[in-house]
């Protein structure tokens, strides 16, 4: 390859708080960010979404949690995780202490969940805002997933809007696995989230053709990878075109430069690298890399012009 | 009761990721071992610790990193033994000498030591024999006398006897009779036990509950090296993981990539990985309570 001028300014910004890069780790790929240590200047990412975190600690499904797919994997884990007790104690100093942006994933069963963990991150050091996982059951409607219901998710969103810090920006995760995402997109911006993530994964089965039963403990799982990069792109495309003022931090099955350059011509203006990093642990900042080239080889001079590029007139 | 081990320590050394040449391929068996040109590896690698494989190249459908056990690592070499089970583990197996192969490692934590002369008893099922080269290497060089006992289904699934007979006195089983003794690896446990103050196992998970019970049904302290089913092998994805008895008699789900793959043989609750038992921290919130 011909050396090319890398010099494109890579800086954006998660509603109103800026990062250098654009590409961030994705909840649940990365743990809670130090297992990367060894790979990635976790300071030089745009963040560490660090996995959904409760307010008690989980102990997640049993296994089998994982059955791979081809360019994908389905996953069950539960949300295992240390509670919000233990993200403070532990998880956010160590980020804090090496000057590593975190963007803090919260999930719960019921609205008031949600709240109460967007109330005890306030102030908190090294948090530069919040990602609402809503792709979670909600204990007051029999279960129904709270990212599949407009009102649902609306209400989690304004409810932890109202008692975040003012200084995090709170981007609401959306459900592919839904009639129409713009809707939902719609609602839960009227409600006040400042930005989308999208995608999380879609919800799959794997049946074992030797024991004739579902792979995984949980049944079903999320699918993730490459195989749902198109339909990741189709969501981030279409709430583009519908709501172009609104952020979108774009993932799903982002792997290479390329694939990222994708998510930002369709209106992405940040991404995370998900299942990528279980591949490659240095994904995240390779990712970077190639991005910076990449736009750089088509006459960009930074990321924020390529945003929603290629929704742009016929010539 | 007190358990009789206490949880391997974390590595020394943190892992790196490198592009590696295959130095060396040969069957052994019914498996092929591949050794690589990985110097930073093999200085860093300790016994009982394991590397992970991308398959399939650049452009592979398959994402999920295969974890091997180091089977030796010395002279800026590290070498593996693979057991071509599925498309990824069979795409290992064809590398042939100048191919090259993305690695991370060496990755978990190592098998413990024992004070200085302790009479050692290691294990090896299958290919998992091969895992305990280095530890059986360590422990003669620590002054430990060792009683190797290797077995599998059949001879061609044997691995790592002649090795191994170089540093320890080597017993041999396998279900049909083909090599050794027929029968299992646990009828040759159980006449040399007695023996031993301390026992390393390696191999499929039945064989190392067996293995684990009978040590500690002697009183003797054990060391089991799993193999959990990893998508990352480096702590990410919690998809490998096990109830185990911490430090603090609290069982908990741990991740084999990273507080194993070595355990206590009295630690890891055989009997109950692939449920969710309700004192296993923060099955409450998963909604099971106790009966």
């Amino acid at each position: 390859m011909t050396a090319v001028d890398t010099a494109v300014d890579m800086s954006t910004a998660l509603g109103a708080a800026p990062i250098p890069s654009p590409v961030l780790t994705a909840s649940g790929c990365s743990a809670n960010g130090a297992e990367l240590e060894p790979f990635v200047d976790l300071t030089a990412i745009g963040a560490v979404v660090t996995k959904s975190v409760q307010l008690r600690p989980r102990s997640g499904r049993p296994t089998p949690r994982m059955a791979e797919t081809p360019s994908g994997m389905l996953n069950s884990i539960g949300l295992q995780g240390p509670g919000i007790d233990g993200l403070l104690a532990d998880d956010l100093p160590w980020l804090a202490e090496r000057g590593v942006r975190a963007f803090v994933s919260i999930a719960g069963t019921r609205v008031e969940d949600f709240a109460e963990l967007a109330q005890r991150l306030r102030g908190v050091p090294g948090v530069l805002g919040l990602e609402v996982n809503i792709s979670c059951p909600n204990v007051e409607s029999r279960g129904e997933v709270f990212a599949c219901d407009p009102v649902a998710a609306s209400d989690v969103v304004s409810a932890v809007r109202a008692v975040a810090d003012p200084a995090h920006p709170v981007y609401a995760k959306l459900s592919p696995d839904v009639t129409d995402i713009v809707s939902v997109a719609r609602a839960v911006t009227d409600a006040g989230a400042d930005g989308l993530s999208m995608i999380n994964t879609l919800l799959g089965l794997v049946i074992d053709p030797d024991t004739m039963r579902p792979v995984l403990g949980g049944v079903t799982g999320g699918l993730s990878g490459p195989a749902i990069r198109p339909v990741a792109l189709r969501c981030v495309w279409q709430v583009h075109r519908a709501l172009p003022h609104v952020p979108i931090l774009g993932m799903g099955g982002i792997r290479t430069g390329l694939d990222a350059l994708q998510f930002v011509l369709a209106g992405a203006s940040a991404v995370s690298v998900g299942t990528a990093v279980f591949h490659d642990p240095s994904a995240v900042a390779r990712v970077h890399e190639e991005l910076a080239v990449a736009l750089a080889q088509r006459g960009f001079a930074s990321l924020r012009d390529a945003v929603g590029f290629a929704h742009r007139e016929a010539a | 009761m007190t358990p009789l081990t206490t949880p391997a320590p974390r590595a020394a050394r943190p892992p790196v990721q490198r592009v590696v040449r295959v130095a060396g391929r040969r069957p052994v068996g019914d498996y092929v071992e591949l050794t690589l040109a990985a110097p930073e590896i093999a200085e860093r690698a300790e016994p009982g610790q394991f590397v992970a494989f991308a398959v399939g190249g650049p452009t592979s459908g398959l994402l999920l990193r295969r974890s091997i056990a180091i089977a030796t690592a010395r002279d800026g070499e590290v070498s593996v033994v693979v057991s071509a089970a599925g498309p990824g583990s069979t795409w290992l197996t064809e590398r042939q000498v100048g191919d090259t192969v993305d690695v991370v490692g060496p990755l978990g934590r190592r098998y413990p030591m024992p004070p200085p002369g302790t009479p050692a008893l290691v294990v090896g099922g299958g290919y998992g024999s091969a895992a305990l080269l280095g530890l059986t290497a360590a422990l003669r060089d620590a002054g430990s006398a060792v009683v190797a006992v290797v077995g599998a289904a059949t001879a061609g699934r044997l691995c790592s006897v002649d090795d191994l007979g170089e540093l320890a006195e080597v017993v041999v089983t396998t279900d049909d009779g083909s090599a050794g003794q027929r029968g299992w690896v646990t009828d040759a446990v159980a006449r040399v036990i007695g023996r031993a103050g301390i026992v390393y196992a390696c191999g499929p998970m039945g064989m190392l509950r067996a293995v684990a019970e009978q040590a500690t049904a002697a009183g003797v302290p054990s060391y089991v090296a799993v193999e959990e089913s990893m998508a990352c092998g480096i702590g990410v994805c919690m998809t490998c993981v096990l109830p185990v008895v911490g430090e603090d008699g609290r069982t908990r789900f741990s991740r084999s990539c990273t507080e194993g793959p070595v355990f206590g043989g009295d630690r890891v609750r055989f009997a109950d990985v692939g449920t969710l038992p309700w004192d296993v921290v923060g099955a409450d919130a998963m909604g099971v309570v106790q009966p």
